[in-house]
């Protein structure tokens, strides 16, 4: 396997050094639809429902680019991939965008020939464990056996925590995450470790959620945001901007049903916003109405995080790193001028 | 009765009671020395402990309907198939055309069913064949008469796994022959060609083709072209299958007596009259159950493509999973499709039972 790797890396490299991509924007239009890259069974953030319908914090990030591209938010097909397939998918043509909750880094960001674009979720690396283990911080977990999935940076953080605070673990490695999550409600490990937007769905379906509880400790910084291929800068622009688009919207409060009578709103920002006053979108190479589509067919930020993984859904998870940067979080979008 | 008439006043004793029937054959076979009544305790208990259980957790306390409060039923949760038995056999395909996958797997079976009669092979049964597979390809994909255009990437579960399957299977076993015979061939480029191409294959797991299909190969194709997905964890399953149905083949062919190569030889056959007349229907039949081994085997590899992100029956049961509302129930999930997949398993050691039998000539 690692052999492998190592000769799709090469030969990644070489085909990358080869390639002249031409415009996505225009092979796109010429399509018709954009080709979108998720993650097909991450609850929350990509997975189709019991109807095909897909949903998710990153498929409707999607929708707001195919908004941005088409006016419509349906002009998307989407493409499920693994973690292993998912770079190489991008690289090949295959898919035009990929909202895989993919966590930016830099090898993935120069050797692997990508361009990340805006974060659109804040994650870290969190413990779940059962109450009746008595710990209150990760630092007591030395010598603790680890439920984790293999093959994502989740093993490499766990395992890194517990070296340099010299403590001593026993990885338990599962290969799905319904799987894994049985095996540590069944009592087959004292901890469980992953993004935090996970531990609490998983909390969320244990037998009895009130046994268990998620530590405070966050071990590693996971910034999720979608990614396109290197040098295409101006689908990276619109791909950014269609974020971005629905972060500025919370802060401006425009939201999904008061965006048509902020149209009439005297402020600047809100009319260059909308396009009341023309220029971001010819900037763009988009219809100048497409921030007021996306806002209007998808809805902002806010929207789009509670109706995905907000305190009312079966995730419950609360703003935290998410909120504005107003709010103490994290999300934060430049000027749309 | 004849004896009895003889000796008058005679009279016939019956066995015991309990040396009969029922009795008889209980003291009989289970409790016939000490040893063998421990171990018929041993088992009926154990039997008693897992089997009760199981069909009270089954049957019993179980919830049947969708979307049922399945945590207080403390059972099984088959409501789990009933609220997603849409997504779990057809993947992403639109939901309000079902009827279109329904009936193209329908035809299949159909024709398989009549396919399994040897009686029935005649031309006319070709031509349907050919002309059904082409009706289903049209109710799936759609695109004419007026139905609604499926992409290719959207079928998924049952319909995946019976492609990948269906041809996998019909495609591989004549390549495979093809191969075995170019094995056995006098040509060196050929049949280096061929070693090479056998040892090859069956010298890599399927996972690392169906990886060298979906990771690597797309970056040599040239700009603008991709190749569907499917198509090509298809041709790596095909690919594969080949290679061990050569092998199996080549068993075949060598196990062939010499006396009929020079027996075809001085009737004045060429090689492919020899083939085809005299030395494949016998050495296929000889290696009838390791080829259906290798078929079953491959049938069940199809859920391999699970690791390139292809929705097979396997994915889109792991998919339902993953929705937290259904996270706890993945026996449920998985004693479903191991019922569908033993199912088709069984139907071919079936028919190749049937046809070992049919075809027996006796040497």
């Amino acid at each position: 396997m690692k052999v492998l790797k190592v000769l799709a890396v090469c030969i990644t490299v070489l085909a990358m050094s080869t390639l002249t991509m031409a415009g996505t924007l225009e092979d796109v239009r010429a399509k018709g639809w954009i080709q979108a890259g998720v993650n097909g069974s991450l609850f929350g953030f990509g997975k189709a429902d019991d109807k095909g319908v897909w949903r998710g914090l990153d498929v409707d990030s999607a929708r707001a680019v195919s908004v941005a591209v088409f006016g419509s938010p349906d002009k998307l097909k989407f493409t499920p991939l693994t973690a292993k397939t998912r770079f190489t998918a991008l690289q090949s043509g295959e898919i035009d965008v990929l909202f895989r909750n993919c966590t930016q880094t830099l090898s993935r960001d120069t050797a692997l020939g990508l361009d990340f674009a805006v974060v659109n979720y804040y994650d870290g690396q969190g413990f779940l464990i059962p109450k009746k283990l008595g710990v209150k911080s990760a630092k007591e977990l030395d010598g603790a056996t680890v439920c984790v999935l293999p093959g994502t940076t989740t093993e490499m953080n766990v395992a890194d925590y517990f070296r340099t605070n010299g403590m001593k673990m026993n990885p338990v490695v599962i290969e799905d995450t319904a799987e894994l999550a049985k095996a540590f409600f069944a009592g087959r490990c004292d901890c469980l470790t992953s993004d935090a937007s996970q531990l609490a769905g998983t909390r969320a379906v244990a037998p009895n959620p009130d046994d268990y509880m998620i530590l405070p400790d966050i071990i590693s910084k996971e910034p999720l945001a979608p990614a396109v291929r290197h040098g295409d800068n101006q689908w990276k622009d619109i791909v950014n901007y269609s974020v971005l688009a629905m972060i500025n919207a919370e802060e401006l409060g425009i939201t999904s049903k008061n965006v048509d009578e902020m149209l009439k709103s005297k402020n600047p920002k809100i009319q260059r916003f909308l396009g009341v006053t023309k220029g971001n979108g010819k900037a763009l190479g988009l219809d100048e109405k497409f921030a007021y589509n996306i806002i209007k067919m998808v809805g902002n930020y806010g929207e789009i995080f509670e109706r995905n993984v907000g305190v009312n859904t079966q995730l419950g998870i609360e703003r935290g790193l998410n909120a504005l940067w107003t709010d103490g979080g994290l999300m934060y979008s430049p000027p749309f001028k | 009765m004849e004896l009895t008439k003889k000796n008058e006043g005679q009279v016939i004793i019956k066995p015991p009671i309990s040396s009969v029937g029922i009795p008889g054959w209980i003291r009989e076979n289970l409790f016939s020395s000490p040893f063998n009544t421990f171990l018929t305790i041993i088992i009926i208990s154990i039997l008693w402990f897992s089997i009760i259980p199981f069909l009270k957790w089954a049957l019993i306390d179980s919830s049947w309907l969708p979307d049922a409060n399945c945590k207080a039923s403390g059972g099984a949760c088959w409501s789990v198939i009933s609220s997603n038995y849409k997504i779990i056999l057809f993947g992403f395909y639109p939901q309000n055309i079902l009827w279109r996958p329904i009936t193209a797997i329908f035809m299949l079976v159909i024709l398989l069913f009549i396919s399994r009669n040897r009686n029935y092979w005649n031309a006319f049964l070709g031509y349907t064949w050919i002309i059904s597979l082409v009706i289903m390809g049209i109710l799936l994909k759609g695109g004419i008469f007026g139905l609604e255009t499926v992409d290719i990437q959207k079928w998924g579960g049952i319909i995946l796994t019976l492609l990948l399957s269906v041809f996998g299977l019909t495609a591989a076993y004549p390549l495979g022959v093809f191969l075995a015979l170019g094995r056995q061939s006098k040509m060196p480029v050929f049949k280096t060609f061929c070693i090479f191409y056998i040892e090859l294959i069956r010298g890599v797991p399927l996972i690392s083709l169906l990886f060298m299909s979906s990771v690597v190969f797309p970056l040599f194709l040239p700009e603008g072209v991709s190749i569907n997905a499917i198509l090509r964890a298809q041709v790596a399953i095909i690919m594969f299958t080949a290679a061990y149905i050569a092998e199996v083949v080549r068993g075949g062919l060598q196990g062939m007596n010499k006396g009929q190569f020079e027996a075809a030889d001085s009737l004045g056959l060429n090689y492919f009259q020899t083939m085809r007349l005299i030395i494949l229907p016998q050495a296929l039949k000889i290696v009838i159950p390791p080829s259906v081994s290798i078929l079953i085997s491959a049938f069940k590899d199809t859920s391999l493509v699970v690791i390139i992100g292809l929705y097979d029956l396997l994915k889109t049961t792991q998919v339902t999973l993953s929705e937290p509302k259904w996270m706890g129930f993945s026996a449920e999930a998985y004693i479903f499709i191991a019922i569908i997949y033993f199912g088709c398993c069984f139907f071919m050691s079936n028919y190749s039972r049937k046809l070992e039998k049919e075809l027996d000539t006796g040497l």
